[in-house]
């Protein structure tokens, strides 16, 4: 058990940049060509950017903005069918057009990468350690087997794998994915390349393993002294762990410059949204979140002008005549200038866009932005609330009344949910249980949400589907709007159904694609036996409150983007005015600008409807934004629970300070200047918890116990206890309340 | 590894046991060998047919729980009974099933080499010019029943042979009746007469194989892990050859074992059409004589080459994918 500190990396861009860069990309275009008359998707239209030695760079970007697959086409990784000009220089040598044996020889030497998914990225039949030293056999075959298996033992202890020498003969599926993530840099570090190109290395990853993996990240550069590529979509990660920053558009860059810049004093309106559309950890009372309306535009059908204008506040008729390209501030060229460009250019060929070589935009280390109002928003120096309009959300009416007074919506008392671990075929024998749930209990009252936060396999989802079940519960009871479900009977049972239904985490696979939305908000009704008259009236009101056009009721679900399908799923558990509605992650698989309108239309149909929230996320900045109480679970039990502003100012069980720690801020100076706790290993295997209290195995205050004290939390299992005069308990015999940073 | 096997060929043995079992009971209950006897030139007395059956331990009126034990008694000491011939059945079983095993072998592992070989490149090459004619020749080959290609294959044959004016190629029977020679001529004789039903059977097989490994092929090429191997400094080719192509080959060897499994008795008409005397054409002949031991030998050896190839298909397996031997 440590606790590690992270220092804040130094920001090594002060030196001069006219030494060669790294890895320099100028204009480069990618192109997939469409197969069997479907138009070509141009995922990737003029990036340009340099590392120097030494430089974190990152690139931010929404999901289809192109930031992966420019970075695959630097490495050579994209398949033959898609057509890449530019250029890619490594030490000043092109690399692009390369054949692929030659490119071999630079992948995993010079130029290695981290992908996000750990869970897939080994192949399955080889031994960690074997792939590990293949990577070091293929580039210095003469190394030997012996030298390789030495190096692959080295590297695995330096990226942290406890006891290598055993570890490198087990296969990928005995690892954790946090453990999986860190071979996979092990990997990319076993030559001391010169770049390392991270693709969204911690998004697949819990909080608290995400702050190992970026730890570790650090460590890597420290240790080989590469350039890093971060690409990533989570403004929090990038802003203490970069030093330039790229915003990528609809494959193209929109914006660079250094980290602080952008994040201060972002030039370009998509960026200041998606910096707005953030929900904040750190803020108290951050309003309701800027919400960016519309969606990307399709990669194979862009608009003329530039790809944003559609989704701009501030587009003037100019931004829709041609794209504006990536230039400093205030060297955008005027709207009349525009206007005359835009004439001539129609009059000029096609061919004669192709930009000669000389013309292209180097990335010299100059913040840009591609909007031709960056000056002006410079000039008057707009922030993102200028610009959005940014929706009234009215305070939820009964949050004026005491909590003790309101209906109880839902109690939850001691519920357990244990699942028998079978071994056998043919004589079936109990060798185990896991404690998915183990004793939990919360109540909700009326208006009011309450968030079940926790990393993957803590059973917060298990608790959720052991609510929905309304059956009675292997022990403890569940109350809903004060009717026990152990008494329930069929009848009783599907009429409460209809004051609490769910939203899930998936809006792909949630809603049957062969279904209009007029049917799939309709169900509920009809199985309800609504009249059908009522039944129509019903569903157009719905599809208008949460925000559709009706319109599209006549539509299948694959027609929708994410955001528009969740909107969807909350009409259809709207549709039989539940009193409780139970959120599944609701936001988890959307992009952040998209995420900031389905947050919002949360809080406002609480607000006018009255609705009680059961919310289940692992992101807490989400959480701290819509939820008025919150629980903490580990391990089947919950840890501390109370209300918002408390757990987040003053967290007291450890693990909760832990978790609040591990989040990165989308905030560089708060960032760099913030000590992260990271906490050690994996969480354990619910089928065998530690004895007394199941956190102090990783516990960070139960090694600055003495002995003594320490034998209280290995043999006491702790119970949740006020801890804060009011509304805050935690399960924790040594609780103390701290304000983490 | 070794418990995991052991576990297996317990298993299996059960299994055969039990296939073994149904199918004497099955053919002691239906079949009527009295009738094979009564209908005899001329017909012979009762008692005569009942001492005939008796010798046989094929008598209806002995209760059958008592013939099948006096059968299964036999089977233990390696004795399968007799024809109802009065021949016997061992002798004349394992002879059949060298002519067989001999044949669906090769054809087997030729067959399945070369699909593999094909649908594995054609996946590499999807919607490309060789992924085409591949899909297209193997989807011809799968509409074609097997005994058709048998017989064209064997009227090209005949063709050939007019064209080239002497016999070069051996579309009838195992080898030349009364040819005697040196040991290495009589094997020659062997190979030339099995060229063309080994070449049948392999087509077939050669069709189902491409378009299995192909689609198992297309399921791992856009794998992270291939792309993983790439990035680490592997080529294209070496990175589909040793992390994917390994793991496509998985599934593929359980589709393997099965095939060769069924071909025992599935290349009956092959056997048939070029005058094999193998177990298939056996089997089907002793059904119209009502020869019950022979069909329970017939389906003991098919069982035992089923589980046989299911147990080479978990060594292959176990040696492919190691995580099931831990």
């Amino acid at each position: 058990m440590s606790i590690d500190t992270a220092e804040a990396t130094e920001n090594t861009t002060d030196e001069p940049t006219s030494e060669v860069p790294v890895l320099e990309v100028t204009d480069l275009n990618v192109t997939f060509q469409g197969l069997g008359g479907n138009p070509d998707v141009h995922a990737v239209r003029g990036v340009s950017y340099a590392v120097h030695r030494g430089e974190v760079l990152g690139i931010v970007g929404e999901s289809g903005s192109g930031k992966s697959v420019s970075s695959m086409a630097a490495m050579g990784l994209l398949p033959d069918h898609a057509v890449i000009t530019g250029s890619v220089r490594l030490h000043g040598e092109e690399i692009l057009g390369k054949k692929d044996k030659e490119m071999a020889r630079k992948r995993g030497k010079v130029i290695s990468m981290v992908f996000q998914d750990p869970l897939s990225g080994l192949t399955p039949v080889y031994t960690v350690g074997d792939q590990l030293a293949e990577a070091v056999l293929v580039h210095d075959p003469k190394a030997g087997k012996d030298k390789a298996r030495a190096r692959a033992i080295e590297l695995l202890s330096l990226v942290g794998i406890p006891r290598p020498e055993e570890r490198y003969r087990s296969f990928p599926h005995e690892f954790s994915g946090g453990m999986r993530q860190r071979v996979m840099i092990a990997m990319a570090m076993a030559n001391d390349p010169d770049v390392i190109i991270c693709d969204e290395p911690t998004t697949a990853l819990d909080v608290t393993i995400q702050a190992q993996i970026l730890d570790l990240l650090r460590t890597a550069q420290r240790e080989t002294g590469a350039a890093i590529v971060m690409i990533t979509h989570d403004l929090g990660v990038v802003a203490g762990f970069v030093d330039r920053l790229l915003v990528m558009y609809a494959g193209r860059p929109v914006e660079i410059g250094d980290v602080d810049e952008i994040y201060y004093k972002s030039r370009m309106p998509y960026t200041m949204g998606l910096l707005g559309a953030v929900p904040r950890m750190d803020q108290e009372r951050q309003g309701a979140l800027v919400p960016i309306k519309g969606n990307p535009p399709s990669l194979s059908a862009l608009p003329p002008g530039c790809p944003f204008a559609p989704r701009c506040p501030i587009a003037q008729p100019e931004c829709e005549l041609a794209e504006p390209e990536l230039l400093t501030i205030g060297g955008q060229p005027s709207a009349e200038r525009i206007r005359e460009l835009a004439v001539a250019h129609e009059d000029a060929s096609a061919g004669a866009r192709e930009k000669d070589p000389e013309e292209r935009i180097h990335d010299t280390g100059v913040r840009r932005a591609a909007c031709i109002r960056s000056g002006e928003i410079d000039t008057n120096d707009w922030t993102a609330r200028d610009i959005y309009p940014v929706p009234e959300i009215p305070e939820v009416e009964a949050s004026s009344q005491a909590r003790e007074d309101r209906a109880e919506m839902l109690r939850v008392d001691d519920l357990i949910k244990h699942h028998p671990l079978m071994k056998g075929a043919v004589f079936k024998r109990r060798v185990g249980t896991v404690y998915a749930v183990d004793g939990v209990g919360f109540d909700i009252r009326e208006g009011e949400t309450l968030a079940l936060v926790g990393e993957s396999g803590c059973g917060k989802s298990s608790t959720l589907m052991e609510i929905m079940g309304l059956e009675k519960p292997q022990r403890g009871t569940i109350e809903v709007m004060g009717k026990s479900t152990a008494t329930l009977g069929k009848r009783d049972r599907f009429a409460l159904r209809r004051d609490m239904q769910i939203v899930f985490q998936d809006p792909m696979s949630s809603l049957d694609p062969r279904m209009p939305v007029f049917d799939i908000i309709a169900e509920p009704l009809r199985a309800h036996d609504v009249p059908a008259a009522e039944v129509v009236e019903r569903v157009y009101e719905l599809i208008r409150l949460v925000g559709l056009n009706t319109e599209h009721a006549t539509r299948f679900p694959s027609e929708f983007s994410g955001g528009q399908r969740q909107r969807i799923g909350i009409a259809r558990a709207l549709a039989l005015e539940p009193k409780l509605l139970v959120l599944d992650e609701p936001v988890s698989a959307l992009d952040v600008s998209i995420q900031a309108g389905v947050v919002n239309l949360l809080e406002e149909l609480q607000a006018k409807l009255g609705l009680a929230y059961l919310f289940v996320a692992h992101d807490l900045s989400v959480v701290r934004h819509i939820a008025d109480r919150v629980a903490v679970m580990y391990l089947g039990k919950i840890v501390e629970i109370g209300d918002t502003t408390s757990i987040y100012t003053r967290p007291a069980h450890p693990y909760t300070q832990a978790l609040l720690s591990a989040i990165p801020i989308p905030d560089p100076e708060k960032e760099r200047a913030r000590t992260h706790i990271v906490l050690d290993g994996d969480l354990p295997s619910p089928a065998n918890p530690p004895s007394g209290c199941r956190f102090r195995t990783r516990c960070q205050k139960f090694i600055t116990l003495s002995e003594s004290e320490q034998e209280r939390c290995v043999s006491n299992e702790p119970t949740i206890q006020p801890t804060n005069g009011g509304d805050q308990g935690t399960a924790c015999h040594y609780a103390e309340r701290l304000t983490v940073s | 590894m070794g418990k995991f096997l052991a576990r297996r060929l317990l298993n299996y043995v059960v299994l055969i046991f039990l296939a073994t079992s149904f199918a004497y009971l099955l053919a002691a209950t239906n079949l009527y060998p009295r009738g094979y006897f009564e209908q005899m030139q001329p017909p012979p007395s009762p008692e005569a047919v009942n001492a005939q059956l008796d010798a046989l331990n094929l008598n209806d009126q002995t209760p059958i729980a008592q013939r099948y034990l006096t059968w299964l008694g036999g089977i233990f000491t390696g004795d399968f009974g007799k024809t109802i011939q009065g021949g016997d059945v061992a002798s004349q079983m394992w002879m059949k099933a060298g002519v067989t095993l001999r044949l669906i072998t090769v054809a087997t592992l030729l067959g399945s080499f070369l699909g593999i070989a094909i649908g594995a490149y054609a996946a590499i090459r999807q919607y490309r010019a060789f992924d085409k004619s591949a899909t297209a020749v193997s989807f011809f080959v799968l509409s074609v029943p097997t005994v058709v290609i048998a017989i064209v294959v064997q009227v090209l044959a005949v063709s050939i042979n007019d064209l080239a004016g002497f016999q070069l190629l051996r579309y009838s029977g195992e080898y030349t009746a009364g040819f005697s020679g040196e040991w290495y001529e009589l094997l020659l004789n062997r190979v030339y007469h099995a060229l063309l039903p080994t070449l049948v059977l392999a087509v077939a097989l050669f069709a189902a194989f491409a378009r299995y490994q192909r689609n198992m092929m297309l399921d791992v090429l856009g794998a992270d892990f291939v792309r993983t191997a790439m990035a680490k400094g592997l080529t294209r080719r070496k990175a589909l050859f040793k992390h994917a192509l390994r793991t496509a080959l998985i599934p593929t060897i359980t589709y393997f074992t099965f095939t060769f499994g069924a071909l025992v008795s599935g290349a009956t008409f092959t056997e048939k059409i070029y005058g094999w005397h193998g177990m298939g054409a056996w089997l089907i002949d002793s059904i119209a004589r009502h020869d019950v031991h022979v069909v329970a030998a017939v389906s003991w050896f098919m069982a035992i080459t089923i589980m046989a190839a299911s147990f080479l298909s978990d060594i292959l397996y176990a040696w492919l994918d190691p995580r099931v031997r831990v």
